[in-house]
């Protein structure tokens, strides 16, 4: 499939070829209706941490899509990234709750302590630092989600914590 | 061994509770994990049987384990149950929240659960939606639209599948009802979209749930393994968003579950006639569908008793923000906003005051403290130029700048706009940079006096801008009110459609803040 593109480097065949078997067998298993697109990007993105551009066509192939209908969907969705995250991924609240118990001011600081811009991932690939907007608990904000986790009322103190679990 | 309860609720866990229930164990407890109680301030909270009842403390910390077990510990509530945030609440949904065990059938049953599902099942089907219908039960999404007639639409659609459709993909800042009640109580939906499915027909359920709410995706797919034999033949399916607000619009959500782009369908035809896979759908929020099984239970009227005007029954209120006491209120409807955000939720947790709260997240609009008058119901909203959404208020203090809150919602629009319709795609963008200029404008002529606003500073900072266009305060204030009633009529959905209430109301009600002379405060009668 991939034999009309310029030779890659073996880690990255390999991984194509550890998706391609990823999406023939979530095929077999759940049929390639269209409906079942979204779940299989989720499960993707989940075993291979990113969803490669290079993964549009085997993807399009097997639901019998075009390639722009695939690349249209994966762009769409804000969760899907389609180059590697860092090792460790900090998202923090931007949403009015968290703004009015002090947000802005924690995104800063947070940008600041983790030595990362928001919507970036650090030089050295240890930590992206992400906005979302709102994880419903908006009660106890500043609010932030690390490595999935989520931690309430974020102060300086809970971004040390935060940046210590991190460097580790 | 001493019996211990600990909420699991993705609030709590992020205070701490993970933490204390671990330890808990250690010494040796006997820990239920329950759904939250509600009340933020008092956790992370952790409730211990005694013969007398269950005894809260709250908040503690995993420290306090010993002084907790040996009843010593300074935070002391007794009994939960009883505190005065409580007692003054009407639970008809949140009922069992915070008291079972969210995945335990046994303790379901044993609080009075399937009760609705059962009468619905004795019942045909056009009774059930009778039923529905006589409740007064309006749209939890936000909308207000009657849920019984919207069941009867798809009851009388022609014969061949239908499918019932919960909308979880709370988006809304401020809002957490629908988070608490899949995390907490779990089978309460279940309950209520097999109930649905039997008024209408269908056989086939999916939840769409927004993916930054992981704690309550893994809670429901567990709960439905659990409950399948028990609305057999109806069968429910989780789907997972994947981080688009937009797809909490009914007709994009039905798009999403599709596999494809997130985008806003035109109305008509209603998703109940050509719905999900073009089949009639029944789509519903969770507060509504939840709303269901008490209804079927305890009857319409128990329901209808409650309420004001035409909103019956009860509103899980969302307190949040700056609040002191933030959490869930379940109340009837027609409690009046400064009821609920003073004396339920006890002003601002910074001790400032309150300078204005948006209801209804980031389309609802912002009220000042002099509109807390209003009564908590769908028609008084409206009419007030607001509107009640998901029944979630943020509270803000007098630090708040509303110039950049109005920046912020035009901000919020660009971000998530589907893209399908220009009102919304084009001038959300248009909108960050009108507000970009009143704010650069305001800043540079701090002192609004008549004529200066704006003035040769403001003038000045944006010498680069072409010289045709005023980029003064009056001028672009003019424009922001232009595209907004543009925003307003023109977009294919509420994201575009209802952007203008944040701006709007932040410009009406604190039009100080976006350089212009505040308003002159009304002398009493």
């Amino acid at each position: 499939m991939h034999s009309l593109e310029p030779p890659r480097e073996d880690a990255t065949l390999i991984r194509l070829e550890a998706a391609d078997a990823l999406i023939a067998q979530w095929t077999r298993r759940h049929g390639a209706a269209r409906d079942q697109l979204l779940p299989l990007l989720h499960m993707l993105q989940e075993e291979m941490g990113f969803v490669d551009d290079a993964l549009v066509a085997p993807i399009a192939a097997a639901f019998n899509l075009s390639r722009a209908d695939v690349h249209g969907v994966v762009t769409f969705y804000h969760d899907f990234r389609r180059v590697p995250a860092g090792r460790h991924v900090v998202k923090i609240c931007r949403a009015e709750s968290c703004q009015a118990r002090g947000g802005a001011a924690i995104e800063a600081a947070a940008a600041e302590r983790l030595g990362v811009a928001m919507g970036g991932t650090r030089r050295d690939g240890q930590v992206t630092l992400e906005a979302v907007y709102c994880l419903g608990l908006c009660a106890v904000g500043p609010n932030a989600l690390v490595d999935g986790r989520p931690v309430a009322r974020v102060d300086a103190d809970r971004l040390d914590a935060i940046a210590r679990e991190i460097a580790a | 061994m001493k019996r211990v309860y600990v909420s699991r609720d993705m609030a709590s866990v992020a205070l701490g509770a993970d933490e204390i229930a671990r330890t808990l164990a250690q010494a040796g407890c006997d820990v239920v994990r329950t759904g939250s109680r509600g009340l933020f301030s008092i956790e992370p909270l952790v409730e211990v049987e005694m013969p007398e009842g269950r005894i809260g403390y709250g908040p503690v910390g995993a420290a306090d384990v010993g002084k907790i077990l040996d009843g010593t510990h300074p935070h002391r509530l007794g009994d939960v149950g009883a505190l005065p945030f409580f007692v003054s609440q009407q639970r008809f949904t949140f009922a069992r929240c915070g008291i079972t065990d969210p995945l335990s059938l046994e303790d379901y049953a044993a609080h009075g659960g399937w009760r609705g599902l059962d009468a619905a099942r004795a019942a045909a089907p056009q009774q059930v939606v009778d039923i529905v219908k006589a409740s007064g039960l309006r749209g939890r999404g936000g909308a207000g639209f009657p849920t019984g007639i919207k069941w009867q639409t798809v009851l009388d659609a022609p014969d061949g599948p239908r499918f019932i459709v919960c909308n979880a993909d709370e988006g809304d800042s401020g809002t957490f009802a629908d988070r608490m009640l899949m995390e907490g109580d779990p089978y309460c939906l279940i309950e209520g979209m097999a109930i649905a499915a039997h008024a209408v027909g269908a056989s086939r359920g999916y939840i769409y749930i927004r993916s930054e709410y992981p704690f309550a995706i893994d809670t429901m797919r567990a709960a439905i393994d659990r409950a399948a034999g028990r609305i057999a033949p109806f069968v429910i399916e989780v789907r997972a968003g994947a981080g688009a607000y937009v797809c909490g619009e009914e007709t994009a959500l039905l798009d999403s579950i599709e596999g494809k782009r997130g985008q806003v369908r035109a109305k008509p035809p209603l998703p109940a006639l050509k719905g999900l896979f073009g089949k009639p759908t029944v789509i519903n929020n969770v507060l509504s569908l939840a709303a269901v099984p008490f209804i079927l239970a305890e009857g319409a009227q128990a329901y209808a008793d409650v309420g004001f005007g035409r909103s019956r029954g009860t509103m899980p209120v969302q307190l949040a923000g700056n609040v002191k006491h933030g959490g869930l209120y379940e109340v009837g409807f027609g409690i009046t906003l400064g009821e609920l955000v003073n004396d339920i939720g006890g002003g601002t947790e910074s001790g400032r005051p309150v300078r204005a709260v948006q209801v209804g997240g980031p389309l609802g609009a912002y009220f000042p403290p002099s509109m807390f008058h209003l009564p908590f119901d769908y028609e008084a909203f409206a009419q007030a130029g607001g509107l009640i959404g998901h029944a979630g208020i943020t509270v803000f203090d007098d630090t708040a700048d509303m110039a950049q809150m109005a920046r912020f919602a035009m901000e919020f629009c660009a971000v998530e706009s589907c893209g399908k319709c220009t009102p919304c795609r084009i001038g959300s963008t248009r909108g960050v940079e009108v507000m970009d200029r009143i704010i650069a404008a305001r800043d540079a002529a701090p002192v609004a006096a008549e004529g200066a606003a704006g003035g040769y500073l403001g003038e000045a900072l944006h010498s680069r801008a072409p010289s045709r266009i005023d980029t003064g305060i009056a001028a672009q204030t003019a424009l922001l009110r232009d595209l907004c009633d543009t925003m307003k009529f023109g977009s294919l959905c509420a994201l575009g459609g209802f952007t203008p209430y944040p701006v709007l109301s932040a410009l009406d009600h604190f039009p100080e803040d976006f350089g212009a002379p505040a308003p002159i405060e009304q002398a009493a009668e």
